[in-house]
Order: C-alpha cells, then sequence, then structure tokens
C-alpha cells in the first residue's frame, strides 16, 4: 500500500491564479525514500506543504499514511515529522534547549526516541549547550533533522535538507537518510540537486510544477533515448558556439569541463566527421567519448520534450 | 500540559534571552514614570520672579517675603531700572515681575488704596495665568491679613477645597495614564512581534505541522507577557507609591483584576495584528500607530476629552486606555468600589471579547 498518494494535486498563488503545482500525481511506497528533483521554483516546497497539511490544494487530492490532507489534517499532522526549507528552530536556544522543545511538543521524550536520532545526535552532541544560531550550516541541519525525527514519525518530509550545506556534510546527510530507511520510516526528499537524485529509491522529476518522469533513477537513465558523447578541446566557449551550429547537433549542453553531446543522426561516423568539422574550425586538443546519461542529462532532455 | 509549560518556558528564555527587548520590557515604565514624575511636569516650581521695589517699606517687605516663602517663585531681586527689567525678559531668564510704587505701605495705610504692578511673559500663555493667579491669590492673603484686625461690614470668604487630591499633585493625573500606555505597549507589541517572528523564522511550520493544537500556540504566547505585564504593573505601582508619594487609595484587587483585564484586551489585540501580518516590522509599526498614538491621544491624560470635537470624543469611545484610565483613577485616587466602575469594567470586557473573538476567528492552523 501506497504512504503517500497524490491524485492530481493542484495550486495557485495570488489574484492571477499563476499555477504552481500543475495536476501531480505520484505515490511513494512504504519505507521508499522518495527524491523530488527539480530546480527553484519548480512547485516542490508547495508540494510539500500541502502534504504536511500547510497548504490547502487547489484541486485534486492525496492522502499521506491513509488520511486525507484536507479532513483528516489532525491525524497527519500527528503522524508526521517536517524539515522546512528554511532553517527553522530557535536560534537562541541551545541544541538541548531546541531538541527537548520539540520532543515534548510532541509528547514523548529524548530518551525514548534516542535510538532513533542518536546517529546523528552524537555528532552534535559535543555543542548541545550551543545556541543554535551559532552553528554550522551543517550541524544546524542535522539538528533540524534530530527534531523532525524525534517522535519516530510515520512519514518524514525534508524540504532541500541539503542546500546550503557543505559538500562532505552532504554526504554524511544522505548516509543518515538511508539509515533512516531502514528502520523503516518513509522518507520524501526534496533537492534541486541533480546528483543526490541516484541516492534516492525512485525519483519524481519536477518542473514547473509539472511531473516530467517517476521511475528509479537507474531506469530514467536507461530510458535515455540518444547515445551521448562528452566532447572537450582547449577553447571551451568557442567549442559550444561551433556545435550549436553544427547540423547534426541535436543537444549541447557545457556539463563541467565537459560539453554533453546529442546528434540528430548518431550514425557511426557522426562521431569522427564532427572531429574533422571541430578541427577545420581551428579547435585543438580534442577529446571525444561516449558517456553514460546522468539524471541531469535526462532532467534537460525531458524538459526539452515536455 | 506538560507541552504548554515547556511552550512557556521557552517563551521565557526567549524574553530573558534577548537584552534589548528585557532592557524595553522594564525599562520603559521605569523611565516613563520618572520621566512625567519629575522632567514632564506641568505643575510650576521656582518660576524666576524679579521684584523692583521702589517702596522699600514695611508693606512692599511684608509681601516680598511671603512671595518668597511660596513655592512657586524663586525671587531675584537685585534689580534696579526699567530697562533692566525688559532685557531681563528678552533674556527670557525670568516669567514674572512685580513692581511696588512708591510709598506702597503709606498709600495703603491712609488712603485705603494702592496698586501693585505684575508683568508677566506671555509666551506661553498658560504658565503665564497661574503664575498671575498665584501672585492675586497670595496679594489677597496678605491683603486680608493687614485688615485682619478691622471688621468689613460684608464679606464672602471662600473656602477652597481640593478634593482627592489636596496637593494638586500632577502624578494623579499621569500616573493612571503611564499604566494605561506601557501595558498597551509592552502587551500589543510583545504579543504580535513573537509571534510573527516565528512566522518569519519558520518556526510557525513546524508548530502547526505538530500535535499542538494551535490555540494553544496563542495561549502560551499570551500567558509570559500576561506575566511580564503584571510584573510592570507592580513596578509602576511601588514607584508611585514610594518614588512618589501616591497611595492606591481604592481596593488593590480590584485595581490588580482590572489590569489583568486591560492586559487581555491588550493581547488579543496583539493577537489580531499578528494575525494580519507578516513581518516583525510591519507588526511593529502597526502596534506603534495603531496602539502608541490612540493611547496617548485618546486616553485622556495627556489632553481632556471633553474638550475635543465630538467627532473625535466619538472615536475617544473605541479607545480601551480611556476606559481603563477612567477606573484607575477612580479606584486608585478617589478609592472608589466596583460598583463605580461596573459600567466601564462591562465595556472593557466586551471590547476584550470582541477583540479576542476576531482575532481567535482570524487566526490561520494553516500558512495562507
Amino acid at each position: 500500500m501506497a504512504t503517500v498518494e497524490l491524485h492530481g494535486l493542484m495550486k495557485h498563488y495570488g489574484k492571477d491564479k499563476i499555477p504552481a503545482v500543475k495536476d501531480v500525481s505520484f505515490s511513494v511506497k512504504e519505507g521508499e525514500l522518495f527524491g523530488l528533483i527539480g530546480p527553484d521554483g519548480a512547485g516542490k516546497s508547495s508540494i510539500f506543504r500541502m502534504l504536511t497539511t500547510l497548504l490547502l490544494p487547489d484541486g485534486g487530492n492525496a492522502t499521506v499514511a491513509g488520511y486525507d490532507i484536507v479532513k483528516d489534517y489532525k491525524a497527519i499532522r500527528n503522524r508526521v515529522g517536517y524539515m522546512p526549507g528554511k532553517f527553522s528552530l530557535y536560534q537562541d536556544l541551545s541544541v538541548e534547549e531546541n531538541l527537548n522543545f520539540f520532543a515534548t511538543l510532541f509528547n514523548t521524550t529524548i530518551q525514548q526516541n534516542y535510538e532513533l536520532i542518536k546517529d546523528i545526535y552524537v555528532q552534535i552532541e559535543p555543542f548541545k549547550n550551543r545556541r543554535a544560531g551559532k552553528l554550522s550550516g551543517g550541524m544546524k541541519q542535522k539538528l533540524a533533522l534530530c527534531c523532525a525525527l524525534i517522535h519516530k514519525p510515520e512519514v518524514l518530509f525534508l524540504d532541500e535538507p541539503t542546500t546550503g550545506v557543505d559538500a562532505v556534510s552532504r554526504k554524511e546527510f544522505w548516509e543518515m537518510l538511508k539509515r533512516l530507511k531502514q528502520q523503516g520510516i518513509t522518507i520524501l526528499v526534496s533537492t534541486p540537486y541533480m546528483d543526490e537524485a541516484t541516492l534516492c529509491d525512485r525519483i519524481a522529476l519536477i518542473q514547473n510544477g509539472e511531473i516530467l518522469t517517476v521511475d528509479t533513477p537507474e531506469q530514467i537513465v536507461r530510458n535515455y533515448p540518444f547515445p551521448l558523447y562528452a566532447i572537450r578541446s582547449e577553447r571551451i566557449t568557442h567549442l559550444l558556439r561551433h556545435l550549436k551550429a553544427y547540423e547534426n547537433t541535436r543537444s549541447c549542453f557545457a556539463f563541467g569541463e565537459y560539453l554533453h553531446l546529442t546528434f540528430k543522426q548518431p550514425h557511426e561516423k557522426a562521431v569522427a566527421s564532427v572531429t574533422d568539422y571541430l578541427t577545420h574550425e581551428g579547435h585543438t586538443g580534442l577529446e571525444c567519448r561516449q558517456i553514460n546519461p546522468t539524471v541531469e542529462d535526462c532532467f534537460i532532455q525531458l524538459m526539452k520534450t515536455a | 500540559m506538560k507541552q504548554f509549560i515547556i511552550f512557556i518556558r521557552k517563551e521565557f528564555k526567549h524574553v530573558f534571552r534577548d537584552r534589548k527587548t528585557l532592557l524595553m520590557l522594564f525599562g520603559l515604565p521605569i523611565v516613563q514614570i520618572v520621566l512625567f514624575g519629575f522632567a514632564l511636569t506641568n505643575e510650576i516650581n521656582n518660576s524666576k520672579m524679579v521684584v523692583l521695589d521702589y517702596a522699600r517699606d514695611k508693606g512692599s517687605q511684608e509681601l516680598i517675603a511671603k512671595l518668597e516663602s511660596s513655592r512657586y517663585f524663586e525671587i531675584e531681586k537685585n534689580l534696579l531700572s526699567d530697562k533692566q527689567l525688559e532685557a531681563a525678559f528678552r533674556e527670557g531668564k525670568i516669567k514674572t515681575a512685580v513692581i511696588f510704587p512708591p510709598n506702597f505701605y503709606h498709600d495703603l495705610m491712609h488712603t485705603n488704596k494702592t496698586q501693585l504692578q505684575v508683568i508677566a511673559d506671555g509666551t506661553d500663555p498658560n504658565t503665564a495665568t497661574t503664575l498671575v493667579n498665584y501672585i492675586q491669590t497670595i496679594t489677597a492673603q496678605y491683603q486680608q491679613q493687614v485688615m485682619g484686625q478691622t471688621k468689613l461690614p460684608y464679606r464672602i470668604v471662600p473656602e477652597l477645597r481640593m478634593l482627592y487630591n489636596p496637593e494638586l499633585k500632577g502624578a494623579y493625573n499621569y500616573v493612571p495614564g503611564v499604566m494605561a500606555l506601557v501595558l498597551m505597549l509592552v502587551c500589543v507589541m510583545m504579543t504580535s512581534i513573537s509571534i510573527v517572528r516565528e512566522k518569519e523564522l519558520g518556526t510557525m511550520e513546524i508548530l502547526l505541522v505538530s500535535p499542538f493544537k494551535p490555540l494553544l500556540v496563542i495561549l502560551s504566547k499570551a500567558v509570559p507577557y500576561l506575566i511580564v505585564s503584571l510584573v510592570n504593573l507592580a513596578v509602576i505601582l511601588l514607584l508611585s507609591v514610594f518614588a512618589l508619594g501616591l497611595p492606591v487609595n481604592g481596593s488593590v484587587v480590584l485595581l490588580v483584576s482590572v489590569s489583568t483585564l486591560y492586559i487581555i484586551t491588550a493581547l488579543s489585540m496583539g493577537l489580531l495584528i499578528s494575525t494580519t501580518t507578516a513581518s516583525q516590522q510591519t507588526a511593529m509599526l502597526l502596534s506603534l500607530m495603531g496602539m502608541l498614538l490612540p493611547t496617548m491621544l485618546f486616553a485622556g491624560f495627556m489632553f481632556p476629552i471633553e474638550n475635543m470635537p465630538l467627532p473625535l470624543q466619538v472615536i475617544s469611545n473605541i479607545v480601551p486606555a480611556k476606559w481603563y484610565y477612567i477606573i484607575v483613577k477612580r479606584v486608585m485616587i478617589k478609592g472608589l468600589g466596583f460598583a463605580s466602575v461596573w459600567k466601564e469594567v462591562t465595556i472593557l470586557f466586551v471590547m476584550t471579547m470582541l477583540l479576542l473573538g476576531i482575532s481567535l476567528k482570524k487566526f490561520k492552523i494553516r500558512l495562507a
């Protein structure tokens, strides 16, 4: 049975009814680590706020842990953990006071569910008397996660938990999520970072309030329809311009120090002819090889076809 | 219940860890009482006066001594000519001058009539009138003293008595006013800001997505500020009794319970402001504009309401501070009981219920 289910969920804002979420449907299985992946302004936070009963949908319906998000909002509020995108703990309270406050608020104690947060809490425990406002970004996220977890929720909603956190802390954070998943908690996490997508069991790619696709990251990558090439030269800025002008180019994007390239006619000689063309344009140090697409490549490709 | 207590404890921590707020909360009443008590007073004490005494006889000396012994005047004698007199007025050093003509006492004794010139600085009409009145009263007293032996055939002697405030102290007027002002300011501003801060920080989102009831959020916000306000009330009352010598004539219990009602009025007003604003600045501005100004203008302790044009008098009726001010004056100064203030208390009570009802109805259990 699906723990979270959305059917044609819609939300618009303001007098002009600017749509933020358009007809979104997907479902999250019990015990799954589900990622909602898309750029800023895609509608991720709006979806999370509707699922956590903070916003009323303007259309469609959804259930969380079997409860309707409009009718049974009280039941849902008892059962979920929510970590908003903005760091939302009391800056002038210490780490321990924050945790204690939220534990009590949820009718529990730190001791009772200590097992659940132990792995995370031991990392911030040395600073337990420090005020939350004086913690580093990664520490703040860990504390916020502890606070969201302290009441052993059935479903955990994490809205961009790794935004503004350094690479090492991000990695640690995802490892913590994996461990939490083993405890049987269903986790919904949103992120604008495509590289985090592969860490989820299943992901939904979202753009402009619309779901592009829902699948496992592996399957999404496997579904990429064209052979993909990574290409570089010594003059990378000119390379992009030249490739965009090239007749056989279907798409070409800058991707780190490489450009990712697909052909309109991906025949055997395509690579050879594009190399010829580029050498003719005066490029040196050319390097071109076929690669496996990443989730970001898929996202760009889906965005164009949508 | 445990949740409620820890929430209140959290609110107190917010209050005590923010030094600036703390200073404002407890410094404000003290500063206001002291300011109004010793600096901003419309009582006249030791006003500078010069005396040009061309008579230098028994009568002028006695009258000068009388003027000097009153606490209203401080006499600078050594002026010799009219020119110096005018210069002194121009410099603004003196407010009044009394000029005795030659043969002042002689004329009084022999022709039964003498003159005395009183000059006052009219740039501040209220002060000038008051000062001239004082001089006239003192002169009249002296005249009676001189005439005391001889019996006039007809005499009306008014026996004056200032009820409730025999010494005409300004404190009787402003202490209730400061109470109305400080309680309003602290409650409205603090409640609205503290709720809006939760919205601004995003903690409101977490609070809403918890089993804690939204109504209890409000209640836990109100309780700490109710307590803080009661402490403030105690500070004001203690200051007024021991520093200003203004006793509480009526029942302290009645005074405190009415004040509690007024505090709840202010808290619900703060709550109402918090439901309609999204940023701390707006909340603060609204509390200041919406509460401080009307309270100062319409409570009646700065500007008498009876002197206002009718539309303003009507408006003053919706200002809670006006009713509270009336009640406090009656209870604290006149020493009257509940029977004489029940009407005002009822009005205040209805206002509170109305405000509380509207703000609870407007309080959102969701974000938008």
